[in-house]
């Protein structure tokens, strides 16, 4: 077997040995819930689309995406296991690419288990199911592109709540980073052309453009690039920690 | 085949390993030794590709760790201190993991895991997870990992540290089992195991090399090489005698139980012209012996006998 496919197989498993995946598929199945009849006005709106279950995604991601990451690096560093998995024939990127996809796969599980807020707004209307699909694609790329984030920061310490934190912090930089307010801020102080590339980096905005149901080849591309970019980034950690 | 060339780690101001050039090849059994901190362990992550060298570099089977890490680690079975392994998965589901990361083809690997499972004695905890067991069955779990792929080349990272002596009797049979045609290197700070184990050893003290021989050639360094020690009451008169053998430089009696030690010239031979002195006095001799020379004398002639130019 190819070693990414059986680490990935093991850190799904871990998974569900340990309470994290039960806690963790609850809770979002819960909040998710929640927030899209209370918060997101489901019912008044009186439109049949799932705008206003997705639009709370970014937010559920904020803190459950963390939760998820924290531990891929920092608790394999913290248990000693990090030495037996860095020496056994397998590259950093198989390794890093192995956890990245255990989590993303475990994730895109959380979000298929939420088919029954699509079966309520078929019953109740005819939404365009197009729509939701981009809309539950953009969601998933959006949680890889927060995976990415935190698999990378979490290959920096040994201490998981540390690893939480920083990618908590860095995730809502980047949702912020295209809303008007953040935008207006900068406006003053920097080129055009800068606030531009800020509004551009926004996770908000490509994500609300996919969830539009436009599937515009700019917006995938952003959160492969983030994905890509970040993975590396924590590749690149764990090769320099090596040497020091 | 093992082989460090001026293979060095540093950290900051601290050098851990220090230009160390080691060698053991097929049918060796290496005991890497040295007291805490003398850099075994760092030696033993560069060479199993955990950590980088700062200058130098390791070969494993001829493969440079520096160059192609991955065939290196293939050829490579690793234990690393204090045998990490995941302790949510059971021992099976560990192993099964082990072999599909190294790829082993599933017929191999069940003829590999059952063989490896049985020579370590596992049967009865395959489906009990790894948190669950006690030290020894968790030492030899990390063990099975090392083996399952049947290296070439074995790296031990003090395989027996915090076993009972029947788990370490085990551990140094299945040791010496393999032995034959691997190359087998063991770090360790027990000077027991070196005489159970090992056909050659390295001392380092400080990240450096201090003494690469055979256990036989370090007792000889020993200045109790060659010496008869016997035990016999009232045997005061005699021991001035002995004093005055030619062969002998000088006698030594133990304070507490009373046991004379008595030292040969350089390449003398006293066994004989001391036994017959004995006969001749009438001495009842309940015991005596002729020393190989002792290891722990000599390990901290070497060890500590350089301390003062290891950190300039």
């Amino acid at each position: 077997m190819n070693p990414v496919m059986a680490l990935t197989r093991r850190e799904l498993r871990s998974y569900f040995v340990t309470p994290v995946a039960y806690v963790f598929l609850v809770i979002f199945l819960v909040l998710s819930g929640i927030l899209t009849f209370y918060a997101g006005d489901f019912y008044d709106r009186g439109i049949a689309d799932l705008q206003p279950f997705f639009v709370m995604h970014p937010w559920l991601y904020l803190i459950l995406v963390p939760a998820v990451s924290m531990r891929l690096w920092a608790e394999e560093a913290k248990s000693g296991t990090l030495e037996l998995l860095q020496t056994l024939p397998i590259s950093s990127w198989q390794a890093m690419l192995g956890k990245f996809l255990a989590a993303w796969l475990f994730i895109g599980l959380a979000l298929l288990l939420t088919f029954p807020i699509w079966i309520t707004v078929n019953y109740l209307g005819s939404p365009d199911n197009g729509i939701i699909v981009a809309g539950y694609l953009g969601s998933w790329l959006m949680a890889g592109a927060f995976l990415a984030i935190g698999a990378c920061l979490s290959t920096l310490t040994k201490s998981q709540v540390v690893a939480f934190i920083l990618t908590a912090v860095v995730c809502v930089l980047l949702i912020l980073a295209g809303q008007p307010e953040v935008l207006d801020f900068f406006q003053g102080a920097l080129p055009r052309k800068l606030v531009n590339a800020v509004a551009h980096l926004s996770m908000l905005r490509h994500f609300e453009a996919i969830g539009r149901g436009v599937l515009d080849l700019r917006d995938i591309l952003y959160f492969v690039l983030t994905i890509v970019a970040w993975l590396a980034a924590g590749v690149l950690v764990l090769d320099l920690k090596r040497s020091h | 085949m093992i082989e460090t060339d001026k293979l060095t780690k540093r950290y900051g101001h601290l050098t851990a390993v220090d230009a160390l050039s080691i060698y053991a090849e097929p049918g060796q059994v290496l005991g890497l030794l040295g007291p805490n901190g003398a850099g075994k362990t760092t030696a033993m992550r560069m060479i199993a590709g955990f950590q980088a060298p700062t200058a130098g570099t390791a070969r494993v089977c001829g493969y440079d760790v520096r160059k192609e890490p991955l065939k290196a680690k293939r050829a490579l079975g690793y234990l690393p201190e204090g045998a990490p392994s995941y302790g949510e998965m059971t021992v099976r589901e560990f192993l099964v993991f082990i072999m599909r990361v190294r790829g082993l083809r599933s017929d191999v690997g069940r003829r590999r895991f059952d063989e490896v499972v049985g020579r370590l004695e596992l049967e009865g905890a395959l489906n009990v997870g790894i948190d669950t067991l006690s030290k020894g069955l968790r030492r030899r779990v990390g063990l099975a990992q090392a083996i399952v792929h049947d290296p070439p080349v074995l790296m031990l990272d003090e395989p027996t540290d915090g076993l009972d002596p029947n788990q370490k009797h085990t551990v140094r049979q299945l040791i010496d089992a393999m032995a034959r045609e691997r190359t087998i290197l063991i770090s360790t700070h027990l000077l027991e195991e070196v005489h159970a184990l090992c056909n050659r050893v390295v001392i380092i003290a400080g990240g450096r090399l201090r003494a690469d021989a055979t256990p036989a050639e370090l007792e000889e360094r020993s200045r109790y090489h060659g010496a008869v020690s016997f035990s016999a009451p009232g045997s005061g008169i005699s021991q001035e005698m002995l004093g005055r053998l030619p062969q002998v430089a000088g006698i030594e009696v133990d304070p507490l139980d009373g046991r004379v030690t008595v030292f040969p010239k350089p390449g003398e031979r006293i066994l004989e012209p001391v036994e017959s002195l004995l006969r001749q006095q009438g001495l009842e001799v309940s015991e005596i012996q002729l020393e190989r020379g002792r290891l722990d004398e000599v390990f901290r002639q070497i060890t500590l006998g350089s301390e003062t130019e290891a950190h300039p």
